[in-house]
This record gives structure tokens, C-alpha cells and sequence, in this order.
């Protein structure tokens, strides 16, 4: 299947989204050629606005900017942009439902090579938990493209968070992206994979191995980390015979728990979770090296499956 | 300049200002009446003189804007706000109450408020922001952003400062409550933070001192600040913490203090004092 890169979608909808509403300016912290934002920077220096390393601050003049009738897309580091401006997001973005865009780059275990310090295992969690913030998490490249269409017109403050690697395209241009809406991705009768962002790619392949053994499995994409709505997940169990979810963030306050907490007590089936355990990332040569380490693999989402079933 | 008949007024509406947060803290409940006091003349002079303000253009794309980094300093501005009529007054007798519509900190929720602050440290980066915005825009409005001198030990805000000058904001006119004492005590013995005035120049930024409780002389300072271009200017408020009030003057424990049914009445008398000699 063909792969494409996030990180240049995410830059070239800023360009296309830039030439259509002059509101939108852009932020980064000197990481504009890994997050792709810098692009916009070449149509639009004057609405490019290069903060320096220096994210806590990034994040406030951001807040400014949209109290000041902007639109303002910042990027850098995942783990930066979530966690070492969270209580700037709190405090100036998501109180005031600052018309923020934040988007987390290289989110999840996708900046293999760098490791701990740059991984980001719980940056959609933390930020979820905020009242106000959305948080979208994009499966494919044209799906990320939706989503920024989206985000000129949404009201609020937002997060994005986007992979490093180029990834398999599994989403249609047709339609629009639209808040809480999940999709399916393939067609199945015994299980439901609840897989967002890379897990999408991998529990479709896992679904594809499922089949050789007989066993139907539909996955879907829950590209709206929050909002998360009960009677979109309630449309895919109906006639299920189990419940899996795939996400690649830790355990703790993440896709998983967030349906499990949902459906308590709604539908009574087996339930497994695939994600990361209570762990930190760590450096590695390749991504799919880290998926196999931290229990996230298709392999593992398989083997999940098949549990969960019973078989 | 100021005429003297203006002068006055700006004088008696500190004055007044300083009544209402009385009245808002009350016998018995916590308020931030040492940073607020400090700051009477200035808000004074920039709601009531300096600023294009008024509550019926309160969403006026080209008002010029105050942000009160130091946000738990926030009894000051509303009381403020409820002069230039943003509100009605019976609010500031509900203050920090359940349903009530002025909370503890400032919220954007309070008509004339243009951002949320409390956490120190954050209100230079918005109003970084809310600069480049109008500069983009085009617009003649300034910003204003009052810190605190404790709050200079807030990281952020030195980030913010650097970013103000790389970008050379003009429209931008920052002020510090240089009133020496922050929440635990004296700034020098909790946190010394020596020679601001050189830290804020090598930052990139013109310093200017005024006299923070004389209405002429701030206005000096601001006009100052604004006919100096290409760079953003910092005023350094030489001030009093709980200015007014003989008790709290200097005095830590009336940086989030409780009036007794005494203090309350000596801090009456205290400024229909002053009153009388207005
Ligand atoms: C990030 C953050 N840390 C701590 C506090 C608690 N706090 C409120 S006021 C204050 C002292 C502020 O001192 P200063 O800036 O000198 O203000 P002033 O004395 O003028 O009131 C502190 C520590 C806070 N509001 N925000």
C-alpha cells in the first residue's frame, strides 16, 4: 500500500489553508524542517513566526494571536508541545478557548532513533484531560490534510498529534473530516478493533492475518481521541463478539481506558488493550523494532484478537 | 502633561479605586490588597487617561489592551472595570463568590478582561502575541502588560522578553511593580533578583523609571516609552505594596491578607483621610 508522510501533509494543507484565509499565522520553535511547518514560512514570511527554542512562551503568544482574531497552527516536538508548555495550554489557551492549533510532531515512539527524551508516549493523554482542548489523532497522511480543513473553520483550541514516519494511506479524500465521527476501515463479524493513529496500518494488517484463520475483524478508525462519544463505539460492538483497542500511547488515561469507561456497564464482552505499559520509550533503529518492544506490534494486536476470542 | 484639574481626577480615582477594594475584601475573607494597591495610580491612569478604552467598545478591534500578568492582582482592575461601567456594581460584592461574576483571578469571562492570567509568568507571551497580531493588522492600538518584580524570576517571562525584542515591538509597553516584597516576604531575601534594569536592557529594551504612585510622573515614563521606536520599552514602577493603607504598608502578610473588623475601619479612616485632602 502506499506510504505517505504526515509531516509534509501537515505543511502543505498550512500552505493551501494559508493562500485561502489570511488569519492563519504559524508558530514553530526551530524544529520547522522536521515538522514541515517551515514551507508555509517560504509562501508567508510575514505570518511565520519562529520562536526560538522556547515553547512555554511559544504557547502563550499563540494564545495572544487567536484573542486577537488569528488563527495560529504552532508545531514542534510532541513531548514539547504537550508537555513543557501544559500549564501555558491550561492557563492561556484552554481556559480562555483560545483559538489555538497545536500540533505535536513526532508524536508517540515515532522519533525512534532519539529515545526517551523525545518520545512521546502520553502527550495525547495529558492533553485530553484539559476541558476545552480536542484532541485528534490522524491515522494517514490524507486523513491529516481533513483534519487542518477542519481545524480553520472548528472553534476552540485543538491538538494534533502527528507521526514522524510515512505511513500507508487507508482514509478517502472524499468527504470532510468531522469531530467524534470514527470510521471503519475494514469489514469483519466476530471482533472490533478501536485503533487510532499508526495501529490503524497495523490492525488492518492484523486483521488481514485474523482472516486466514477464519476470524472476521472490523477495524476502526478513532481519529477523535476527544471528543470520544458512546454512540459512535456503541454502532461498531452491536453483534460483536469482542472489544480490542490499539493505540500507541501509554495505557494509562489513554484510548483504551477512555472506551472502557464508556462502555461499562453498555455492552458486556470480552476487552483488550493494546498499548503501551507504564514504561518510557527508548532509541532503536528502526520504528517497527519499537512497536515489537512496547507491545504494540501487529503481532501483538493478533495475539490480542485471538484472546480476546478466546481461540 | 496633565492638567491639574486632571490630575486630580486621576488622584481621586485611585483613591476610589482603593475604597472598592475594601469594600471587595471585606471583614473576615482573603484578598490581594499589598499588589493591588501598588498599582492603583497606574490602572488608574491608563483606564481613565492614556488608554483607548471604553466599555462600549469593548470588543473594538483597534482598543488598546491591559493585561495584568500578575494576575492575582485582578481587585485592582475590576475595580477599574466597574468604574468605566463594564459592569454593574453590586458585582464587586460578589466577588470570588459561587455565581458570582469576578472571580479569584482574572477570566475572560469579566467584560473589559483580554486574557487569563494567574499563573505568573505567562501575561508577556500573550501580549507578545496580541502585538504581532495588530501589527499585522495594521492598527494603531498599544498593549500594556504590568508584571510582577517576584514574577521576574518566572522563566517564560524571559523568553518572553527576548522574543519581544527579536521582533521589535513598539506597540508593546511592559511595566513592573517594583514594590520589593513578594508573597513570602521581602523579593531581596526570598528570590534577589539584582540589577533588573541592566537584565531588561540586555534583553534589548529601553528601561525607564517612574515614580509608580504619581500619576504625572508614570505618564511621563509612558509617553516616553511610546515615542521610542524600534524597540519595546519596560517601566520600572518604583512602588509601595499595600500603598494606602499604614498596616499593610511593605507588610507580607497583606499580600493575600484578611481585614479585622479593626484594620477595616483604620483602613476607612485611612482614606477618607486622604479624601478630605483631595
Ligand atoms: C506560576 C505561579 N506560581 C506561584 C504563584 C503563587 N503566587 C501568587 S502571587 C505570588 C507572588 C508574586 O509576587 P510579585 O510578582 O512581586 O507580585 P506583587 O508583590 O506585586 O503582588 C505568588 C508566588 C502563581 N500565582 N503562579
Amino acid at each position: 500500500m502506499e506510504k505517505q508522510s504526515l509531516r509534509k501533509a501537515y505543511g502543505d494543507a498550512l500552505v493551501e489553508l494559508g493562500k485561502q484565509n489570511s488569519d492563519i499565522v504559524v508558530l514553530e520553535a526551530d524544529l520547522g524542517k522536521s515538522t514541515m511547518s517551515y514551507v508555509f514560512k517560504e509562501s508567508f514570511p510575514d505570518r511565520y513566526f519562529e520562536m526560538g527554542i522556547a515553547e512555554q512562551n511559544m504557547a502563550s503568544t499563540s494564545a495572544g494571536l487567536a484573542l486577537t482574531g488569528k488563527i495560529p497552527f504552532y508545531s514542534t516536538f510532541a513531548v514539547f508541545a504537550a508537555g513543557r508548555a501544559y500549564d501555558q495550554i491550561r492557563c492561556s489557551i484552554a481556559i480562555p478557548k483560545a483559538n489555538v492549533r497545536i500540533c505535536g510532531s513526532s508524536c508517540g515512539l515515532s522519533d525512534f532513533g532519539d529515545g526517551k527524551t523525545h518520545q512521546s508516549v502520553e502527550d495525547g493523554n495529558i492533553i485530553k484531560t484539559l476541558p476545552h482542548m480536542i484532541v485528534l489523532n490522524p491515522c494517514d497522511a490524507v486523513e491529516v490534510k481533513k483534519m487542518m480543513g477542519f481545524l480553520v473553520s472548528y472553534q476552540g483550541p485543538a491538538y494534533i498529534r502527528i507521526n514522524r514516519n510515512d505511513l500507508p494511506v487507508f482514509t478517502s479524500p472524499d468527504g470532510e473530516f468531522q469531530l467524534g465521527k470514527i470510521y471503519p476501515i475494514t469489514e469483519g463479524g466476530d471482533a472490533v478493533i478501536f485503533a487510532t493513529g499508526v495501529m490503524v496500518s497495523k490492525s488492518a494488517e492484523a486483521a488481514e492475518l485474523l482472516k486466514k484463520d477464519g476470524i472476521g475483524v472490523q477495524v476502526v478508525n478513532v481519529s477523535s481521541l476527544k471528543p470520544l462519544l458512546k454512540e459512535e463505539l456503541l454502532k461498531y460492538t452491536a453483534g460483536k463478539k469482542a472489544i480490542i483497542t490499539a493505540e500507541e500511547a501509554v495505557k494509562i488515561g489513554g484510548l483504551g481506558a477512555g472506551i472502557a469507561s464508556l462502555l461499562i456497564g453498555e455492552v458486556n464482552l470480552p476487552f483488550e488493550q493494546v498499548g503501551i505499559n507504564d514504561e518510557f520509550g527508548t532509541s532503536a533503529h528502526g520504528y517497527e523494532e519499537l512497536l515489537e518492544k512496547y507491545g504494540i506490534s501487529t503481532n501483538h494486536i493478533y495475539n490480542a484478537v485471538k484472546k480476546a476470542l478466546g481461540k | 502633561m496633565l492638567k491639574p484639574e486632571e490630575k486630580k481626577d486621576l488622584q481621586k480615582i485611585a483613591l476610589q479605586l482603593r475604597y472598592d477594594l475594601v469594600e471587595m475584601i471585606g471583614i473576615g475573607a482573603a484578598g490581594h490588597l499589598g499588589g493591588s494597591c501598588s498599582l492603583a495610580e497606574t490602572i488608574a491612569l491608563l483606564y481613565f487617561h492614556k488608554m483607548n478604552f471604553s466599555a462600549d467598545r469593548l470588543k473594538d478591534p483597534n482598543r488598546d489592551r491591559l493585561v495584568l500578568s500578575k494576575g492575582h492582582a485582578a481587585l485592582i482592575q475590576y475595580a477599574a472595570l466597574c468604574e468605566a461601567r463594564c459592569f454593574p456594581r453590586e458585582e464587586l460584592k460578589r466577588v470570588k463568590t459561587l455565581g458570582g461574576l469576578l472571580q479569584g483571578h482574572p477570566d475572560m469571562s469579566i467584560p473589559g478582561l483580554e486574557a487569563v492570567t494567574g499563573s505568573l509568568g505567562q501575561g508577556l507571551s500573550i501580549s507578545l502575541g496580541i502585538a504581532l497580531a495588530l501589527r499585522l493588522n495594521k492598527s494603531p492600538a498599544r498593549v500594556y502588560t504590568i508584571m510582577g518584580d517576584g514574577e521576574q524570576s518566572e522563566g517564560q517571562l524571559w523568553e518572553a522578553a527576548m522574543a519581544v525584542a527579536n521582533f521589535k515591538l513598539d506597540n508593546l509597553t511592559a511595566f513592573i511593580d517594583y514594590n520589593q516584597v513578594q508573597a513570602t516576604g521581602p523579593t531581596k531575601d526570598v528570590f534577589n533578583i539584582p540589577e533588573l534594569d541592566k537584565k531588561w536592557s540586555a534583553f534589548g529594551w529601553n528601561v525607564i523609571n517612574a515614580k509608580g504612585h504619581d500619576v504625572e510622573n508614570i505618564l511621563e515614563a509612558v509617553e516616553k516609552a511610546e515615542t521610542l521606536k524600534g524597540k519595546p520599552s519596560v517601566i520600572i514602577l518604583e512602588t509601595i505594596k499595600g500603598k494606602g493603607f499604614s498596616f499593610a504598608e511593605g507588610n507580607p502578610a497583606y499580600h493575600n491578607g484578611t481585614f479585622t473588623e479593626e484594620t477595616y475601619k483604620q483602613a476607612l479612616k485611612e482614606l477618607d483621610a486622604v479624601k478630605a485632602g483631595l
